[in-house]
């Protein structure tokens, strides 16, 4: 474990040296950026309207009390989605997505020894590979998180309309009344780490894959498999360390 | 030149090369020859520096190439041409993205410049027009073209090829081998080609090493390997009947 680790640490040290030309890495990022956020843009999209819909149903399901007002669904929908659902699970869901999509690549490029035809021309192939993936990553996976958010609130108040569990209008005074902008300071350092862990961890996977195309499987299910677990230890953390 | 010196290669319990030295003539076809896991390709991997040696050093022109580190070997390495046994062109990328994405990290020329060079390239490897096509559009014979081209796009001192009659139809095989003779010839280039290719060994190998279980077994030239003595290069060199057949009428 100490050793994957340090090979991890090297492989991240590697990754951000100088440039050999900024221009050739700037189009591998902004090309990466385009795969992860406008790539990922519909899946996220779908699962943020179906989250934040479920979580006010069965908010208001398990508050109808009437001591409670019914605006409360709307704050606790609200907070979850902030703190919870839409950073967690839509990195999750980005580590299938996402992940499995870099460690099969840059396996398959090591397999098919594309990545020591880049190291025989003298390019940094960690620093060309990966590093565009972790900028894409620590960059879009916030933007992503943020219209998470938004389709998830979103959601909760189509799910309002359509069941009338909960008023619109108590829905949206829910949403708006007692907000506290360090819920969203929370989920987006915690989307950009959680980028950060999808992008590095599955790059590691791939990078180091030897063998083939079985080979070449089994370290994008890894990769996938290591990214869930470190990002949901990873929200344990910071959830800690920030509330 | 190119020579190595005392290499040994091991993989864990797994000695692959044990001792080995030659050197590389300049400006010909060298020829690393040997049955399948004799060590072949791992030599050429220590040679361009894909594999570290367990011991011994790799030369260019007299500089010690193991003892660089990365940044140290990047001007040895623009220098470098290589094809490998599967062309590893970059599937993302079209054919002439594949030849000009060395120019585009080495060099300071302009887009008109870097493509005149790209189709020059394609040019030389007959392959004119298919700039736009992408690797998984290319036939076996084409995609090494391309790997050439690509690996001569910035006038390489030196050129390595892996195993390039790989997975290719007889014609095919001598028309590459025939283009990099040519290449070799045309531009002063040292080359080192890993083959068990008979038809390469007795046309373009100016200058062969034979490897046996990891250590140099002969050297010499295409014209004298018909008349050695060596037993291990002998069964290995002339197998097949039909070799057997042509080295009784030399």
């Amino acid at each position: 474990m100490f050793q994957s680790l340090g090979k991890y640490i090297l492989l991240l040290n590697l990754s951000f040296r100088k440039p050999e030309k900024f221009k050739v890495y700037w189009a591998e990022v902004m090309r990466e950026m385009v795969s992860v956020g406008i790539g990922s843009l519909g899946i996220i999209s779908i699962i943020s309207l179906f989250i934040g819909a479920a979580t006010t149903i069965q908010v208001a399901f398990q508050l109808s009390s009437p001591l409670v007002p019914r605006s409360i669904a709307g704050s606790i929908a609200r907070d979850s989605t902030i703190l919870e659902f839409s950073p967690t699970i839509s990195s999750l869901v980005l580590a299938g997505r996402v992940g499995s999509s870099i460690a099969s690549q840059i396996g398959t490029m090591r397999v098919t020894e594309q990545i020591d035809a880049l190291e025989i021309m003298g390019v940094n192939a960690p620093g060309y590979l990966i590093a565009p993936k972790i900028i894409a990553g620590v960059t879009m996976v916030p933007l992503l998180v943020i219209a998470s958010i938004a389709l998830g609130i979103t959601g909760g108040w189509i799910a309002c309309i359509l069941s009338g569990d909960v008023s619109p209008a108590d829905y949206i005074a829910g949403v708006q009344g007692g907000f506290n902008g360090l819920t969203v300071r929370v989920a987006l350092v915690k989307a950009a780490v959680f980028g950060f862990i999808i992008a590095s961890i599955c790059a590691y996977q791939g990078f180091y894959t030897s063998g083939g195309a079985l080979e070449v499987g089994q370290s994008a299910t890894r990769g996938v498999v290591y990214s869930c677990v470190m990002i949901l230890f990873a929200d344990l953390v910071i959830t800690r360390l920030m509330l | 030149m190119i020579e190595v010196k005392d290499i040994y290669k091991t993989f864990g319990e797994n000695e692959v090369l044990k001792g080995i030295s030659a050197k590389f003539v300049a400006g010909k076809n060298n020829l690393i020859i040997g049955g399948s896991g004799s060590g072949k390709t791992t030599l050429l991997k220590c040679i361009v520096g894909l594999h570290d040696p367990t011991k011994g050093q790799v030369f260019f022109n007299d500089e010690n190439f193991t003892e660089m580190d990365f940044t140290q070997r990047v001007p040895i390495r623009t220098e470098i041409g290589m094809l490998f046994q599967n062309s590893a062109l970059f599937d993302s990328m079209t054919v002439e993205e594949n030849i000009m994405f060395p120019l585009n990290l080495f060099t300071q020329q302009s887009k008109e410049e870097k493509l005149d060079r790209a189709n020059f390239c394609l040019k030389r490897v007959n392959l004119e027009g298919k700039n736009k096509l992408y690797p998984s559009e290319l036939s076996g014979g084409m995609k090494k073209r391309v790997g050439i081209a690509r690996a001569i796009s910035m006038q390489p001192k030196y050129l390595f090829v892996d195993e390039p009659n790989s997975g290719l139809d007889p014609k095919t095989s001598i028309l590459i081998d025939e283009l990099i003779n040519e290449l070799t010839e045309e531009y002063k280039i040292t080359t080192v080609i890993v083959t068990h290719d008979m038809n390469s060994v007795m046309g373009i190998g100016d200058h062969i090493v034979f490897l046996h279980n990891g250590q140099k077994w002969w050297e010499g030239s295409n014209h004298e390997i018909a008349h050695t003595d060596n037993k291990e290069l002998n069964s290995f060199v002339f197998a097949s009947k039909f070799m057997q057949a042509a080295k009784e009428k030399l």
